[in-house]
This record gives C-alpha cells, structure tokens and sequence, in this order.
C-alpha cells in the first residue's frame, strides 16, 4: 500500500505533481498533502456535501474519488473562488451580505456547488438554486440565506 | 460620536474567513509530530469485557501505543458534567453502543485503523436495557453499578434522578372537563456538519487540549481533575465550533486524549467520523404523560405532568435537563394548581448530552397538543384557549421564579395574524400554532478584558465560543459603541484559556445576556477611566464630566473618548484595560438551584396540506416570532431564528435514531437519519422579532437561538389535526406514521 502513483493536476489554476497513495481519496490529497484545508470532511461518503470540489467544472464530493481518478483534471476548490489578492468574488460577497454563513463548515461545499450552478446558469431561479444544493447539508440550516445570496450574485453577475 | 452599530446587521466576524476556507477549525490545524489515534468499539450496547489482546496491533508498522483501561490509573478517573460517572475508557463492562473500549495511536491514519481492526476484544453480550418501561421493571438489570451511583433512595434502581415540582392541589382542583395524553419524543442526534475533534499535547510545562468543545473552561477543570494537574498547567484552545447545538458543551474523548498523550509523550490527534459522532453524543428521548383541567369556559385549572426522560448509561446532563425542562412543563399559563413528576432513566444508549432546547421541545410537545385536543374538547378556538390562559407580563407563571418578562401576547397575536389566523384556510389546508416558553440560565458567570489601545484599536476577550451564532459580531458591536470607535477597529478574542479570562458555559442562549453584559461592564470600567483622564487634562472635577457611547462630556465641550485616551497617554503610549464581571448568581432554595435570567419565548404557527396518498406533509407558511427584547444584529437573530425553525422541522418530521432490540443504532449518516435540505423547507418561512428592550442584556436584550425550534412539532401537529383530523401524539411525523394514521382514522 506504500507504493504512490505519480499525477498532475491543476488545482486552483497552479498545476500540481503529486505521488498519491492510490488509495487516497481525492480528499484526503487535498486537505492533507496539498494543505487546503477550505475543504471540509464530515460524512466520507459522499452524502453531506462538505467536500464538494469541481472536477473539469464538475461538482464532486471529493470523498468518493480516488485521487488517482483526477490525474489530468483541473480541480476548483473554495479558495480558487477568491483573486490571488484576496478579493471575494460576488458569490462569497452575497453569502456575507445576507448572512449565509453562520457555522461556517459547509460553506465551502455550499459555494462551490453554487459557483458550479452559475457557470452552467449564469441567473439561476430559486427552484435552480434549491436543487443544485440539496446535496450539501448545513445544520445551522441557513438555505434561505444562501438561495437568497445566489440569486443575488446571479443578478449582479458573477465576476 | 457614537458609531451605532448596536441594533444594526454588522458584517459577521469570522465570515471573511468563513467563505474563503481560511477559517480553521480544529481538525484544520496541523500539529507537528501528532500521533493518530483511533477508536475501538464493540458492536453491542452491552458487553462484558473478558480480555483485550492488542499484540497484532503493536505488530503493525507505525503503532505506538494502545491504550485500554488497564494503562489507566485504578480506580479509573470518570468524570462528568453533574455526575462524575463517566470512565475515561470503558472499564469491565461496555454500556452503549460506540463506548471505546481501546485506544490506538499511530504515526499514520491508516496504521491506526488498522491496528484498531486487529484489536482483539474477547466480550460477552449482555441484554440491553433501552426502553423506559425495560429500565424500570422491577427485575431489570442495573445499568450502573452501585459504586459509581450518587447514595440515596435510588441507588438500587435504574432512575438516576426524580423531581417533584408543583404548587396548588391538582386532585382537589375541580374541572368541568380533564383531556390527557401520552406523548412520545424521540432520540435524535445533533449532526453538526464539523465531527467532533479532539487533540492534546504534554510536555514538563502542563498540557495543551485542542476541542470543538463549547464549553473550554469546563475542559480545562475537566482536564485538570482526572490528571490531578494544577488549573494552570492545563490550557484549552477552543477553535471556534463548526456548529455545536449543544451537542459540543461537555468533555467526552478529551480525558482519554490527554492520557495517552501524557503516556506516550507524543501530541494526539482524534478526529471523530460522523458515525462516531453519531455514537457519542445524542438528545433524550421522552415519554410523557399529560391530564388538563379546564372550567367550561377554557380557563385552566390544573396540569398534571408525568415526564420520563431516557437518559443514556451515565448521568452526563441528563439530570439537568430533565429537571429544568420538567420545571417548566406547564408553560408559560397560569394554572392555580400543576403537579410534576419528572424522572431521569439510566438505559444502555449513548448519554444524553444538552441539545438546543434543552428538554423543552420534549415538554412542550406534550402541554401544547394536550392543549389543541383540550381546545377541540371544548369547542374552542386553539388560539383563545391560550391567549385566555397565557401569563401577562408580570405575573408568575411558575410562583417564586422570574415572573412573565415580556409583552407576550404580543409575540402570540403577531404569529396568529401572520399566518392568517381567523380568515378562512384554503381548502385542504389547515392550521396550527404553539406557544413555547423556556427558561434561560438560572446561574452564570462571565468575566470579559476590553483593552483600548493607543492607536483607539479595541481588543475584547471572551471565553464564550463563536459557533455560528455571532457571538464575536455583537461584543465588538458593544465595545464600538461603547467606546467610538468603528467597527473594523475591533478585535474579540475568544477560544484560549491561556489568553481569555473565565466564562462559565456557552449555553442556553446565554451570551448576548452574560457575556454581553461582561463586555459592557468592562467597557465601562474604561469609560471610568477615561472620566479621570479627562478631569486631570482638563482640570476638572469627575463630577463635571460624563461618559458615555463614545463621547466625552464636558462642561463646555464633547470630546471622543479615543482622542481623550491619545492625549491621556502621553508619549509612551500604553493602553486602558477593563474588566467586567457578570454573576447571576444561585438561589440555594430554589429547585434549579436559580431564577431564569431571562425568558425565551416564541409562539410558531403554520399552514400545511397533507398528501392523503402518501402522508406527506407540504408546509405551506411556517411564521414564527421571539420575543428578543431587542435584536444586536438583526440579520444574526433572523439567522438563528429562520435556523431553528428549520431544525425544528428536521425534529418533527424526520428525525429519529433506530435502534435494533440489543440496543444497537442502525441509523448513522445522513441517508438513513435524514436532516432537513435545502429541498425540504417551507414554502414560505418567515421568521419575526418582538423587541421592547425588556430584556436583562445591554441595551434590553434577550438570549434567542433557541425559540424557534420549542413548538414547532405541535404546531405542525395541530395542523395536521386541522387538515385531516387525525391526532398525532409520536414524532417524527413521516409520511408513514401520518398515512397509518389516517388510515385509522378513516
């Protein structure tokens, strides 16, 4: 199990060689050895969302792929969301100007299956929104705030 | 001057952080040289542990150390909230489902769940105790042995605790009509989305313990009493919780943690799966038994509770929460005569640990369909049985506590005529409303250090813990308006025992009120300050000069506090420091050992329509309305509030941990005990505040955070009831117990 396989992937833009053990998730590759740790871990199995990332523009729980699976992919993760001079996109500025981040842990998941929505539907409607996040939980259960801040993002477009 | 931030939606602190991934929680943080460690467990509720072999497991590469109740000091330390009954391990016999029996600690994650595979525990199973009826039949087994039960009556049997609580003669009471019930509550977990997590390095300086807890000061003593270490050499660093609801306030695994990091002379890292966390901490389930006497004319007479709260293997908050809940079971009515009788039962489940609510949603679950069926009985109107009966503020509704501390019918009248009350409901609708009323703490003590630095830059220390309800946004509003300055000058350190001076608990939306008031009080321990800088400067008398939201006041002139502070310094600079203190303090002859500081209530009404093919319930308009006193942040409080309604709903319609007939859970993960998405909200949902600055916070403010999930059940119940006339008395309210119901009742 000690042998790695070699891969590259871009993540965030920056492309990336990696020796991962090929039975680590992709997940587990980017908390640990890449060290973003945006990234949430909660359920591993692929029902709470918290890990979602976008695979080739894809939103994926990162907890079901082998990370060997993403060899050649381009991988967004939350904080590819942000400029290199850490300017909000207006994504992440609707979820802070409506308040959809209370807890906070699942927002990384939750914006990035909404950056997703809004690269597909640039102004998604509020059914849109609802159904392109069923699949990341949030207990502080703040989906109003976030629907809202999408379909504010959405009107002002997202840079 | 003043920058008037209080009462307005200031930008949550943290949330920068909190939607660029850079916020770092607990598992976030890299630890140089951490050992990780993973759990053992058998898969039974009840074993006894004949041996444990971890030979195999020491073979496996990386391992360095595997610890079991035999490493641990004998007698083995427990420890706990209100009992100290709780092993560090379990030792001899396994009392619930997912209680560690070993311990192992690996260079890598892998080696450790590996080796925590190959750890060989011989056991024998043991029939389970998980029912009440089960825990008090008069053969059942003892759950806990009589050496770690508190002495008295009840040591020889599987009640951990019973309360009598009442006033007035519910037998003499005479009524013109009696409606009674049994309601059943389930046990159902927290599932914050952040797993619990926990870390601690020793060295010859004391330890250091990393937890999602909420409660860091009660960690450090914690800590400090099963190691026998001096409070100061034990420091807790607290990073904010990724959500807690109660389920995060008291130690579990942290005692574990720091022995084998003491042991091994390495850090530990635990970092708990979501099933794990599924194990280690739940709420109550309850059984209650209601009876409600009424004149003709609605008006109460008596209420007569009989409230079993199935509590777990150990004590944990079980207690306290059956105790504090039961004492309130009769609402927020006046009744001239209420009986309680309320019990704590030991079974072989995970313990019982606080959960948002705090047992209310179990007792108000119970009073408020007793009192929709009481209204249908009398041929009333749900909303005029309780408007007839509900407290005005003032009186007591509980005699010798906090009398009604808030314009109350208000709140009820605004959640009625939101919903409609009284029009005409659509057809296939129907409607449904609750009155929920839960005490806040009844003892507290908060300690908070404003510094004001020479540049006029604030720093704020709070022991409190920032777990999503923007505990840190609303100090520093109260220290910029205290002291003029913005916002963004402001800093609220929290989540270090080492830096942040003592707060008893964040609980029972308590941190508005207590700490609230600590950050006031230091702020003006500066503004005294101030005062006597002013007057040497100006060579005035401190009677001449007044401070206050920023401003100093002369007798000719009005000054900022901050350019006061500039010039008061002088060229070396330096800083005021103030520190507040915030006790509420017991009432030894009280039942609760205190009064409520405050009252959180809220009143919850919706319109639903039931599928009559399937059950399924469609919540048209849920409107519910706290009582806050006054919002700090209203785009918090709506937050918080819209947050708990929908939490509420999980809990009512959802939610509910299965266990098989040995006690196992069979429902972990978020397929098969499901939790509310963004697919199952309302249709519409709005959530409203009723502020009159009654409240015992700065500036009038209430504790929320919890109101808007206490009734919610038995408004959706009588709904129900209102739509298709069936009565429902257990939770949740799936499709299928609906549909069965209907069935019946057709």
């Amino acid at each position: 199990m000690n042998d790695t396989v070699h891969i590259t992937v871009t993540v965030n833009g920056e492309q990336r060689e990696l020796d991962a053990a090929p039975h680590h998730t992709l997940l587990d590759v980017v908390r640990d050895d890449i060290h973003l740790t945006g990234t949430k871990e909660c359920c591993v199995v692929g029902e709470c969302g918290a890990c979602t990332v976008l695979v080739d523009g894809r939103p994926m729980n990162s907890c079901l792929m082998l990370a060997v699976e993403v060899d050649g992919s381009e991988i967004l993760t939350v904080e590819g969301l942000t400029d290199p001079d850490g300017r909000l996109s207006a994504l992440q500025e609707a979820f802070l100007t409506t308040g959809a981040a209370q807890c906070g842990f699942c927002i990384p998941g939750q914006l990035v299956s909404a950056h997703a929505l809004m690269a597909a539907h640039p102004e998604p409607t509020l059914d849109q929104i609802q159904e392109a996040l069923a699949g990341n939980l949030c207990r502080c259960a703040g989906y109003e705030q976030m629907a809202e801040a999408v379909f504010m993002a959405g009107k002002e477009g997202d840079r | 001057m003043t920058t008037g931030s209080v009462g307005t939606s200031q930008p949550r602190f943290g949330g920068y952080g909190r939607v660029t991934g850079r916020q770092r929680y607990l598992a976030d943080i890299h630890l140089e040289d951490a050992l990780h460690v993973k759990l053992v467990t058998v898969p039974s509720a009840r074993a006894r542990i004949i041996s444990i072999d971890a030979s195999a497991a020491k073979e496996i590469p990386g391992v360095r150390l595997v610890m079991t109740a035999a490493d641990l000091p004998d007698p083995m330390p427990r420890h706990g909230p209100q009992y100290q009954d709780r092993p560090v391990i379990a030792v001899d016999e396994v009392k619930y489902h997912g209680e560690p029996v070993a311990a192992v600690a690996a260079e890598t994650k892998e080696a450790a769940e590996e080796a925590a595979r190959v750890v060989e525990v011989a056991y024998e199973e043991l029939p389970a105790i998980v029912t009440v009826a089960d825990a008090l039949a008069p053969d059942a087994d003892l759950v806990q042995e009589r050496s770690i039960r508190r002495p008295g009556s009840l040591i020889d049997s599987n009640v951990l605790c019973e309360y009598n609580f009442g006033w007035g003669d519910v037998d003499a009471a005479e009524a013109d009509v009696v409606v009674e019930g049994s309601y059943a509550w389930p046990a159902q977990t927290h599932f914050a989305i952040e797993p619990h997590g926990f870390m601690a390095a020793a060295d010859e300086d004391g330890i250091v313990v990393w937890s999602t807890i909420q409660h860091p000061y009660q960690l450090q003593k914690t800590i400090a009493q099963v190691l026998d270490w001096p409070l100061a050499k034990v420091r807790v660093i607290a990073p904010d919780p990724g959500g807690g609801f109660g389920g995060k306030q008291h130690p579990k695994l942290e005692p574990l943690i720091a022995f084998m990091a003491v042991k091994a002379g390495r850090p530990m890292r635990l970092v708990l799966t979501l099933d794990e966390t599924f194990m280690a901490v739940r709420r109550a389930s309850a059984e209650i038994q209601v009876r409600m006497g009424f004149k003709r004319d609605g008006t109460l007479v008596f209420q007569d509770f009989a409230n079993d709260f199935l509590v777990g293997a150990y004590g944990d908050t079980g207690d306290r929460i059956t105790a504090k809940a039961s004492w309130l079971s009769a609402g927020p009515y006046r009744t001239p005569s209420v009986r309680i009788r309320a019990r704590a039962i030991l079974t072989h489940t995970t313990p019982t640990h606080p959960y948002r609510g705090f047992g209310i949603p179990h007792v108000g679950w119970a009073r408020e369909s007793c009192l929709t069926e009481a209204a249908a009985a009398l041929e009333m109107d749900p909303l005029e049985i309780r408007l007839k009966n509900l407290a005005r503020k003032g009186e007591e509704h509980v005699p010798g506590d906090t009398p009604a501390d808030g314009e109350w019918e208000q709140t009820v009248r605004k959640a009625a005529d939101e919903i409609g009350w009284g029009t005409p409901t659509p057809p296939g609708r129907g409607r449904g409303l609750a009155i929920g009323v839960k005490s806040g703490p009844t003892t507290g003590l908060s300690y908070s250090i404003v510094r004001l630095l020479v540049d006029g830059s604030v720093l704020v220390f709070s022991g409190t813990s920032d777990m999503g309800q923007g505990a840190r946004t609303i100090f520093a509003q109260i220290a910029a308006d205290e002291l003029g300055v913005p916002i963004d000058q402001v800093s609220v350190v929290m989540g270090d025992t080492a830096i942040v001076p003592f707060d008893q608990q964040t609980s029972a939306s308590r941190s508005s009120v207590l700490m609230g008031n600590a950050v006031l009080f230091a702020c003006r321990d500066i503004q005294a300050q101030v005062r006597g800088i002013a007057a040497r400067s100006h060579d005035l008398d401190e009677s001449e000069i007044v401070v206050d939201r920023g401003t100093v006041q002369l007798p000719d002139s009005r000054l900022a506090i901050v350019d006061v502070v500039k010039a008061g310094l002088g060229k070396l600079g330096g800083e005021l420091i103030g520190t507040g203190e915030m006790r509420k303090d017991a009432v030894p002859e009280h039942p609760l050992g205190g009064t409520a500081s405050f009252f959180e209530f809220n009143c919850t009404a919706v319109e639903l329509e039931v599928d009559e093919k399937t059950g399924s319930i469609t919540i048209d308009r849920h409107v519910t309305v706290g009582d806050v006193g006054l919002a700090l942040n209203p785009i918090q409080v709506k937050g918080q509030d819209d947050g708990a309604a929908i939490m509420g709903l999980g809990h009512a319609l959802m939610e509910h941990i299965i266990r098989d007939d040995s006690g196992r859970v069979r429902n972990v993960g978020a397929i098969d005990y499901r939790i509310p998405t963004s697919l199952d909200l309302p249709l519409e949902l709005e959530s409203f505040m009723i502020e009159n600055a009654d409240g015992p916070g700065p500036y009038g403010v209430k504790g929320i955070s919890e109101g808007s999930l206490l009734v919610t059940a038995p408004a959706i119940a009588g709904a129900v009831t209102d739509a298709v006339g069936v009565v429902i008395r257990d939770l949740p309210m799936s499709p299928e117990r609906v549909w069965r119901a209907m069935r019946e009742h057709s």
